[in-house]
């Protein structure tokens, strides 16, 4: 039964990297923009939530109405400013300049907010620590069902858009061949700043969660991204659905691991995304 | 319909236009001939969009179009294929399609759908419209090239090239269809180096060497123009050809 209840932790732990996975996997494996940004923008999400919630007594909820427009702007302006040009100097030039982008905004978020944890648990009532009992072994918590049920939901909405919509058709055709598109009356520019600005909206949402879920901090930003990476990578580059079942593994082999030896809960994780990249390599179907 | 005057073209140092006075009428069909290097895709390019003059001007339908980039002038009208077709591989023919008569075109819905079923009915692809566009072969991959520039509803048709690598066979149907859009009243700019087919379409010859029109008018009358064998062959074939 205990193992049963790790498993099943595992699963909702996997959710949550899912969700803060979605906005990566978008831009990396749709647009093909590594983001080594990704964990800061989740945290200086999360920390606008605080603000609005600590300074100006605003629900994280009612707040995320605001942040998630505001950080979609943001990313339209990163787009338009700097990844646009750095996208025109090859592979290497996006992820240098978005390493630098993370390096700058942690260090901002310390500058401004020093080095305190915070978190948006106490904002939030009662749902940071209701549970369902399922048996007297295991319990759910309603905050960890929200966030699968959530990271469910926006893996949805944007495969629904990119399969269904004129703007999802836009954002394929032009993530494939930005050149092709300006001779069939796309506008490349505009699609890629929409597609960030997606990005940046989902990565608000992220934030929202990990502040609510957990403690962050201004250096928390690496360990998100080091766990969003793994679970786009175990669950395929370019496939989203992909990434809520490597969020999925990820989470399980986390707990699995540290049912066994509870130091070995990172080492699990690691392990398991190893595993799957060198048995990707080996079966020669390395997408990427 | 479509009037570029005084356009020139220079890469750094390198000319590559130099004040080439260039028009289509509507519904007309002009084919552009030359050997390589002579400025004819660089030509082509200009009036699509892609990049800008380095002087000159490009109307079109009496407004003045030299300002606007590739994406915009698609949506008023000036369509182009590329010389190697680029289907978008991981979408379906249909799509590919859609994209572009919902972009280029301007259109929604069912008009959008209709606007598509027509073009690919028109470019013989509609068995195939489920098929993903990295599956095509070669004609095929041409054909889509063009219904998709004809999803967009142009008024102009510019192609480069697109009956390099086809069989005589293939470019007879390709032929085929490219006389049919003609038919629907849309113009066409064609630059082709197989001259026997692009006369089967075109009622006016534009000959190019190093970046200026040598030669236009009737397509028999150019091809026997001594300038035009000379740009070909040189200058003692021209001789023998006129003595």
């Amino acid at each position: 039964m205990i193992f049963l209840n790790q498993l099943l932790q595992g699963v909702f732990l996997g959710g949550y990297y899912a969700l803060i996975a979605c906005s990566l996997s978008f831009l990396f494996g749709v647009m093909r923009i590594v983001n080594l940004a990704h964990g800061s923008i989740v945290v200086l999400a999360a920390f606008l939530l605080f603000v609005l919630a600590d300074r100006f007594e605003i629900s994280p909820w009612l707040a995320l109405i605001a942040v998630v427009p505001a950080m979609a702007a943001l990313g339209w302006l990163l787009q338009r400013f700097v990844l646009d040009r750095a996208l025109r100097g090859g592979l290497l030039v996006p992820l240098l300049a978005t390493f630098g982008l993370a390096i700058v905004l942690d260090n901002a978020l310390f500058e401004t907010f020093g080095a305190d944890t915070r978190s948006l648990s106490p904002f939030i009532g009662d749902l940071s620590f209701d549970s369902w009992s399922l048996t007297d072994d295991i319990t759910v918590g309603k905050m960890d069902v929200l966030i699968l049920g959530s990271a469910v939901a926006m893996l949805g909405a944007v495969s629904l858009l990119l399969a269904r919509t004129r703007i999802g058709r836009a954002i394929r055709a032009t993530a494939e061949d930005p050149g092709t598109v300006e001779l069939i009356g796309i506008d490349a520019r505009a699609v890629y700043g929409m597609a960030t600005a997606l990005a940046l909206a989902m990565a608000a949402v992220a934030g929202a969660f990990l502040a609510m879920r957990a403690t962050f901090d201004p250096y928390t930003g690496g360990a998100q991204l080091i766990f969003a990476f793994e679970a786009v990578a175990i669950g395929g580059f370019g496939s989203l659905w992909g990434t809520l079942w490597g969020g999925i593994a990820l989470g399980v082999a986390q707990n699995v691991g540290a049912s066994i030896d509870p130091s070995s809960f990172f080492i699990a994780g690691h392990v398991t995304f190893l595993a799957v990249l060198v048995g990707r390599v080996a079966l020669g179907r390395v997408a990427a | 319909m479509l009037t570029a005057t005084g356009l020139s073209k220079r890469f750094g140092a390198l000319v590559v236009l130099s004040d080439v006075d260039f028009s289509v009428r509507a519904g007309e069909a002009v084919g552009i001939v030359g050997p390589n290097g002579a400025g004819k895709t660089t030509l082509l390019n200009i009036l699509s969009g892609t990049y800008p003059p380095s002087s000159g001007r490009i109307a079109f339908r009496g407004t003045d179009v030299s300002g606007l980039d590739a994406a915009a002038r698609c949506r008023i009208g000036i369509a182009r294929s590329h010389q190697i077709p680029r289907p978008f591989h991981g979408m379906t023919v249909f799509e590919n399609l859609l994209v572009a008569a919902r972009a280029g075109g301007g259109l929604r819905g069912r008009a959008a759908e209709q606007k598509c079923l027509d073009a690919l009915g028109q470019c013989g692809m509609l068995k195939l419209s489920n098929r993903p566009g990295a599956t095509l072969g070669l004609l095929d991959r041409k054909r889509l090239e063009l219904a998709r520039a004809l999803a967009t509803g142009p008024d102009v048709l510019l192609l480069d090239e697109i009956g390099g690598g086809l069989t005589d066979g293939e470019a007879a149907e390709l032929v085929a269809i490219i006389l049919a859009i003609r038919a629907r009243g849309i113009a066409v700019v064609w630059i082709e180096h197989i001259v026997h087919i692009l006369v089967q379409v075109v009622e006016r010859l534009v000959c190019m060497d190093a970046g200026r029109i040598i030669a236009e008018g009737d397509p028999k009358s150019v091809l026997r123009d001594a300038a035009v064998i000379d740009a070909y062959l040189g200058p003692s074939a021209a001789h023998a050809a006129v003595g």
